[in-house]
This record gives C-alpha cells, structure tokens and sequence, in this order.
C-alpha cells in the first residue's frame, strides 16, 4: 500500500475522492498542441486540436479509423512534411519551441523525436549496424562508443539476452516481435526526448506484444511516449493518460483511470464500450 | 443507454441485471416472511424461509461466475465495468439480508412455542415493515437506476437504527421488571438485530447503485457528503 492510498484510507473526506487519479495539472508538459489544423488537400482531417503531453508519462490516442489519431502522432516529428498538399496550421511546442516555427531543421527534430511504425522496418543489414544506424548518421564511429550504445540500447529495449551473441546476423532474420524491438533499440540508441509509437504491436502475437508493453512501461521512465492503437484493452494497460478522437476533433482527453472508468464525454462511453454504430 | 454492437455481449449484461433482480426479489420476500411468521407464530412459514434460504445462496455463486465470465471475455469498461463492479458487490450484500432473514426466522420458530405475546411484537413488525420497503426501493432504484431514490433509501437506515435502539431499550427496561422473560427478551433482540443488519446492506446496495449511475464511490461518507457528490454535475 503507497503512502497515497493510506492518506486517502485515513482521511474521511478524501474517501469519495477516489485514488491515484493522475492530475495534467501537476505535470510537466513536454509537447502542446495549440490549434492545429491539417489538412489533405480540401480535406480537413483535424480540426483544431489543444492538447499537452505530460513528459515522461505515456500517452495514449484511441479512436476509430480516420479519426485523425495518427496523423496527429505524424505532426509531432513533422512526417506530414512528407506528405504533398498537407496543409497545416497552428503550432506544436516542444519544450516552449514552436517545431513548426520557421527556422526548425525536421532532421534535428526527428533526432529529438523518435518514431516506431506499425510494421518493424529493420534495415538489411546486421543486427548491430541497424542500432548503429543513427549514431553513425551523427558522425559518431569510435568503435567502443558504438559498442556501449548498442549494448546499452539493446538492453533497454529488452532484447539484448536473445540477440547478444548474434549481433551481426542479418536482422532480417529475427522474429517479428524481436524486430519490433529492434526498431525500438534503434530509435533509443539516438537519445530521442520523445518516443512516437505508430500501433507498435500490431502486427505481433500476443507475448511478443506483453513484452512491447513491458518494455513501454521500462522506458517512461526516461521518455515521454505518445502510442497510437486500436487496441483500447492495450491502451488502457500501457497508458497514464488517454486522448480520444472522433473525426478529427478531440472529443476527451484525461488520465487512463478515470477515462476507462467514469468518462465525461458520452461519446467516449459509447466508443470505449463498444457502443459506436 | 443505446445498445452495444455486440449483440450477446448486451444480452450477457442483461442476464445478469435480470438475476439480479429475482434475486432481489427473492431475498426481500424472505425478510417479509421471516417477519411474518415471528409476529404471527406461523412455524411453517419460518420454516420455508430457513428451507428456501440455499436457493438464495446459489444464485449468489451463478451470478458471481457469470460476472467473472464477463470481465474475462468481454473486459468491460466505464458504465459496464461500474454494473459488473457493482452486481458482485450487490449479490453479497444480498446474500447477507438472505442469512439475517434466515436468523429472524429461527427466532420465530423459537419463540413460536411461547405462550401468545403477540401485542410484544408490534415494535418488530413495524422495524420489518420498514427495512422491507428500505430493500424494496434500494433494489428499485437498481433497476431504474434512479440515484434520486438511491439516496432517499440510504437515508432511511439511520432511522431504522434508531428504531432499533428503542426496541433494545424497551426490551431492557421488560427483562429488568421481569426476568422470566429474559430467554423471550434475547431472542426478540436478536430478531431486531437481524432486521437493523438488513437495514445497512440495503444502505449498501444503495451506494452501489451511486456508483453505477455517477462513478461516484460515496462508502463510508455522510448522508450530506453523499448528496454533495451526487449533485455535482457531470
């Protein structure tokens, strides 16, 4: 039992209070969203978004398909960019810097923001020289530097043990829950602030997928992480807070216990219980 | 509320809601009867409240299955996580009253072979009219999941504990002037005591039914906090 539960077992007028409700508004935020719009062409796929990520905390967009959860995920390290006749207006500041501002280099902040899709993307290459990747794009090819970055990357992601003594077999011959984490190590080894997660575990079986969700939970503890899933069960696991979007609008976005459990929105009560028709 | 896509998982949701109620209904037909037969000596109306008292029991352990079943298979979330959080809490607290009325109707048979002390027994009669239809309209707001009448109900728990207090009273001040009646005298308390422990479980399934509609969990906090909560707009 944490101290919390027992202050609030103790003290009568915080009993229908209810416990652990974490509050956006004693957090750090990282990312804020204020009044994005994108468009595709004359489609409008999100309209007016304000939203702040807490930092090292993982936050979670649920919603139906085309709901715009992923297009918003692609804004945060600007992948939209390229994409032809994305139109997008608004800002999105990262650390009080606006990314879309006029003098920001994308390349620089795909390094600060991290991304892992839905399909795991190894390159053909050896299992080392995929984690190597980025750093030796950073200039950096000191062999023992290298080496402690794989390592130290490869242990974070959780996949150190099975690969340790394989590291320069083709990656490609890794099962597809182990390239999954691969991928992850590789978007780690760079250091990234923030950790995009594009339906990460997907395309996976369900312990391949326990273990992405473990490891998920591991790295919050260092990276602010935003998931895209459809998987509301998986949501509900990894997540501290929750976004849910409905045609492209923000409909609620609060802490994961309190959305799952007592949501505001009726909309988002309907969806999460499987109400949408 | 609008129905879910999956059509057997709405039919799950209601089974359950249905059992509920029979049960309900069951277990509030006991606490009437076991009153009856006390005040009315009827033994053999005591004695199929302590026979039938097993059914009452077995429902608890089917429905408590299917809600397990529930949460495994369909992991239900918001308004449908609160009714499966709610009925297994619901279901044991009902199954408690099904005991307490079990316990009234001992004590009917006991007292059935005293002389007739009927007029004795009008304060128990009124304690279990009254804890009857504080069940009764806890388990209808269940149904109509109506917080209004939810919180009416749980307020009419501590006018039964005052109830009981002054049949206690009474029944002291009888025993001291005289003591042959003492044996009667416990057993009728006991009786009361029963019925007041009603009186808290349908409290119980009051704030369950709380939970349920406002995802409010108002245990354990004053009538006036209670009200408090559940004014608060969502």
């Amino acid at each position: 039992m944490n101290d919390q539960v027992l202050t609030h077992a103790i003290d009568p007028t915080l009993v229908s209070k209810g416990v652990n409700h974490l509050d956006l508004a004693n957090e750090d935020i990282c990312l804020k969203v204020n009044d994005l719009s994108l468009s595709y062409g004359e489609k409008e796929a999100l309209h007016g978004i304000n939203l702040s990520i807490p930092r090292t905390r993982v936050t979670a967009f649920i919603g139906p398909s085309g709901c715009g959860k992923s297009t918003l995920l692609r804004c945060f390290n600007r992948m939209n960019d390229l994409v032809d006749s994305v139109n997008i207006n608004g800002e999105i500041n990262l650390d009080g810097e606006n990314i879309y501002g006029p003098h920001v280099d994308a390349s620089a902040l795909r390094r600060r923001v991290g991304m892992v899709f839905q399909r795991p993307n190894p390159f053909p290459k050896s299992i080392y020289e995929n984690v190597a990747y980025g750093l030796r794009l950073q200039g950096i090819n000191k062999r023992h530097i290298l080496d402690e970055r794989v390592e130290w990357a490869l242990k974070s992601a959780a996949l150190w043990d099975e690969v340790h003594n394989r590291l320069n077999d083709s990656a490609l011959g890794l099962s597809g829950g182990q390239q999954q984490r691969l991928v992850i190590a590789r978007a780690i080894a760079i250091k990234p602030e923030v950790l995009l997660l594009d339906e990460p575990a997907s395309a996976l079986d369900p312990i391949s997928t326990l273990k992405i969700e473990e490891l998920i939970y591991e790295l919050k503890s260092e990276y602010t992480i935003i998931i895209v899933t459809h998987n509301m069960q998986q949501a509900a696991r990894v997540s501290d807070y929750t976004a849910f979007m409905y045609m492209g609008d923000l409909i609620e976005f609060g802490s994961t216990d309190k959305l799952f459990t007592n949501p505001e929105k009726k909309q988002t009560e309907d969806y999460i219980t499987g109400r949408y028709g | 509320m609008s129905a879910h896509i999956s059509q057997q998982f709405n039919t799950e949701l209601d089974t359950v809601r249905n059992q509920v109620m029979t049960m309900g209904g069951l277990v509030e037909n006991h606490v009437m009867s076991a009153c009856t037969a006390l005040v009315n000596g009827d033994v053999a109306l005591a004695e199929r409240v302590v026979d039938e008292d097993f059914k009452v029991n077995a429902l608890e352990v089917a429905i408590d299955e299917q809600c397990t079943n529930i949460i495994a298979r369909r992991q239900p979330t918001a308004g449908d996580l609160r009714l499966v959080m709610m009925v297994v809490k619901t279901i044991t607290d009902l199954e408690r009253i099904g005991d307490e009325a079990e316990k009234v109707a001992k004590m009917a048979l006991e007292l059935s072979t005293d002389e007739d002390v009927s007029e004795q027994y009008v304060e128990i009669r009124h304690l279990g009219d009254h804890v009857s239809k504080m069940l009764h309209d806890a388990l209808d707001a269940f149904a109509r999941t109506d917080v209004e009448a939810a919180i009416k109900a749980a307020a009419e728990d501590e006018k039964i504990d005052q109830e009981y207090e002054a049949i206690t009273r009474q029944l002291i001040t009888r025993m001291m002037e005289n003591p042959r009646t003492i044996q009667r005298g416990l057993n009728v308390l006991w009786a009361a005591r029963a019925l007041e422990r009603i009186g808290d479980h349908a409290k119980n399934i009051s704030e369950y039914v709380i939970y349920l509609v406002k995802g409010k969990d108002v245990r354990h906090v004053t009538l006036d906090q209670m009200k408090k909560e559940v004014l608060e707009t969502r």
